[in-house]
């Protein structure tokens, strides 16, 4: 019975409490710092740049933190309409004319017309991420989780080699033109043949992974490893061999 | 009495055992049973559609219109690359198959080209016709060899999941009618030669893979470690490590490493033998927090680019993952930019660091160019652009198109409803090289549930 009591109490204490951090937290938007913004940052200060230019008419796009294509024209149109020079970087002063066409803008929660939108509680984030062209995050996750199972007790340029390879197989011409039809290919993978690629990969090999496919090959263009102490194949022996990271040999 | 309960308890359990066993392995037979249709799927699908190749190729080599051998060779062109797929779903990986694998890329590239060719202009040349029916002729050989394999998969209720097992012990040596069938196949092809392909095959390799445009002396160990200091700062905790390439390179290099003793933080960089030039480097350390901007990031890359021998680099396309920014360079030439020649540079946004280089692309494609003279003015080429695409940008570059050869263009930077696209108009011709739409970030999927 008690219990029942006190747990009824700290309910009500919870919610009385969230409500007055929803009260006392302002709805003034958050200053930008004194960072000059380009095209490819992530952060707060995008998301004060679009929710500004938002205002202003100037972005259509979502207010999502990610500074892209969108933002760069909307970025640009403002800097020509105001006299400023057309770059497309958010520097101070542009940054403080922004500020001062919009004396009314009161956070990312508000964008243009949409005037009667619930009070945000917290300062948003960003909620997009940049991925390197042509891979969504679910392809960076497939690739992840295959780095991982293969190779998560080597060092970090082991990992982006073995990503690296992956790459490779997917540009030859005598393998599947996919990640997913490399990956799964019969055999191919001790990794997939045993499992072990549905582990949950970690940050490191999300890391190595994007690594590779923003092009850094630490592998001289292999197509094949191994790792000698538990190869049972002969035949992969016979391939030529390019170097050595970590456990893993890495041939032509 | 206790005896008897304890004899009845005991049947049942034995019972139940052998009820449960019995469904397990039932259930392992269905799954090995899957995995064994998917391949006998794979292996079907792959002999009918090397059927198809053979029978498509024929029909084309009769063709003369540009209507029909278009269409006729793109078809060629599916089917390969459908066949190819097949191929990949095999438990083949330990098998040598890729001289099958390389000639259906080939024929696959072949018949895209000239597919893709305006045949009016430019009409298929006796020798591409003698190519056609050489491949016309191998692919028969090849569609006969798989029919032979497969007529004896069928005859002898044959099962892949033999194969795959058979492979993974290593004894492929072992009598098994579907590895040997399969290694009859690879050595009938392993029998044409790559000069079979005529002229359009020549240039498909991409060029300077080994690095030979770089000259330069060959650098020594020692000299390898000072260029590589350059990269990775250097204490008295360091244990530097350097080893030379293995045999089956392509080209010479260094790879050295060096591993801070007491932090166990290691940053590692391929260094060419020849006149000492940086493949790649990676030095891989946390960074928890942004303290400089994505800017000021791509300044401290810029001038480390300098400082490091690359010259005429302008950046043209900048990333934040996290903490770090990536920053891909471009060398421009009065204003032509030459994206062949690319860098690569990621910089640490805590403190600013260098935390890696990727020149492998650079090193390939870098050399002393004269540029041609556009024959189109920039109007002229500005009118072959989709008229709903609104230009914002414009500037000449030079890229590599599909036919493997670099061209000069105009690029243009439009957008068409919310998209960017980026469009080449070859300079010369007037041609559409290519057409890319840009990418923005993605949204993040983190809070679906």
């Amino acid at each position: 019975m008690h219990k029942k009591r006190i747990l009824i109490r700290s309910f009500v204490l919870l919610c009385f409490l969230l409500g007055t951090f929803q009260i006392v937290n302002p709805m003034t938007g958050h200053a930008f710092s004194n960072q000059v913004i380009q095209q490819g940052a992530v952060g707060d200060d995008v998301i004060e740049l679009q929710g500004r230019l938002k205002h202003l008419g100037f972005y259509t796009g979502n207010v999502d933190g990610a500074f892209g294509w969108g933002t760069y024209w909307a970025l640009r149109n403002f800097q020509y309409e105001f006299g400023l020079p057309i770059d497309g970087l958010a520097g101070q002063a542009t940054k403080s004319k922004l500020v001062k066409a919009t004396p009314k803008y009161g956070g990312a929660g508000q964008g243009g017309a949409a005037k009667a939108q619930p009070p945000k509680a917290a300062a948003p984030k960003p909620t997009a991420s940049n991925t390197p062209k042509g891979f969504s995050q679910n392809d960076i996750r497939l690739m992840a989780n295959a780095v991982h199972g293969e190779s998560r007790g080597e060092p970090y340029i082991g990992q982006v080699a073995v990503a690296a390879v992956i790459l490779n197989r997917v540009n030859s011409s005598t393998f599947p033109n996919t990640v997913s039809g490399v990956i799964f290919e019969p055999g191919a993978f001790t990794a997939v043949a045993d499992g072990q690629i549905w582990l949950t990969p970690n940050e490191t090999s999300k890391k190595a992974v994007i690594d590779a496919i923003n092009g850094w090959d630490p592998t001289g263009e292999a197509l094949y490893y191994f790792n000698p102490a538990t190869a049972t194949s002969s035949w992969i022996w016979s391939r030529p061999q390019i170097k050595k990271i970590g456990q893993h040999i890495f041939c032509k | 009495m206790i005896r008897g309960i304890l004899l009845g308890v005991l049947a049942i359990a034995v019972a139940g055992t052998a009820y449960w066993g019995y469904q397990e392995h039932q259930d392992k037979n269905a799954v090995l049973l899957n995995a064994e249709n998917n391949y006998q799927r794979a292996f079907h699908n792959l002999t009918y559609r090397m059927d198809l190749l053979n029978d498509k190729i024929g029909t084309t080599l009769a063709m003369n219109s540009r209507e029909s051998l278009s269409p006729s060779l793109l078809e060629v062109w599916r089917l390969t690359s459908q066949a190819h797929s097949d191929v990949g779903q095999l438990p083949l990986t330990l098998l040598p198959f890729n001289k099958t694998e390389e000639f259906l890329a080939n024929i696959g590239k072949f018949s895209y080209r000239t597919a893709a060719r305006d045949l009016d202009k430019d009409p298929l040349s006796d020798q591409e016709y003698e190519t056609l029916k050489k491949l016309y002729s191998q692919s028969g050989e090849i569609q006969n060899e798989l029919r032979k394999v497969q007529h004896m998969v069928l005859k002898n209720n044959l099962r892949w999941m033999d194969v795959e097992l058979a492979l993974a012990s290593g004894k492929e040596t072992t009598d098994n009618t579907i590895i040997d069938g399969f290694k009859t196949v690879e050595k009938t092809v392993t029998g044409y030669e790559e000069s079979d392909h005529g002229v359009t095959f020549a240039n498909l390799q991409k060029k300077d893979e080994n690095f030979k445009k770089i000259k330069g002396k060959t650098i020594s160990k020692n000299e390898a470690i000072n260029i590589a200091k350059k990269y990775m700062k250097f204490d008295g905790n360091a244990e530097v490590k350097v080893t030379k390439n293995g045999k089956g390179s392509d080209y010479g290099f260094y790879s050295v490493s060096i591993r801070n003793k007491q932090t166990n933080q290691e940053a590692s960089m391929d260094i060419t033998k020849k006149a000492g030039h940086p493949i790649w480097f990676i030095n891989n350390r946390e960074v928890s927090q942004q303290k400089i901007s994505l800017n000021d990031a791509t300044n401290k890359a810029l001038s480390f680019l300098k400082e490091t021998g690359f010259k005429n680099l302008e950046v043209f396309e900048s990333t934040q993952y996290d903490n770090i920014g990536v920053f891909n360079f471009v060398t421009t030439i009065n204003g032509i930019r030459i994206y062949p020649e690319a860098v690569k540079v990621k910089v640490a946004l805590d403190n600013g660091d260098i935390v890696g280089v990727s020149a492998e692309e650079y090193l390939k494609s870098f050399q002393t160019r004269e540029i041609e003279k556009p024959a189109i003015t920039l109007e002229e080429a500005r009118g072959k652009v989709n008229p709903n695409l609104k230009v914002m940008e414009d500037r000449q570059a030079m890229i590599i198109n599909d036919l493997n050869e670099e061209v000069l263009c105009y690029e243009f930077l439009g957008t068409l409803g919310d998209e960017t696209y980026r469009i080449f108009i070859n300079a010369k011709t007037g041609v559409e090289e290519e057409v890319e739409k840009l990418k923005d970030a993605e949204k993040m999927y983190e809070d679906v549930l």
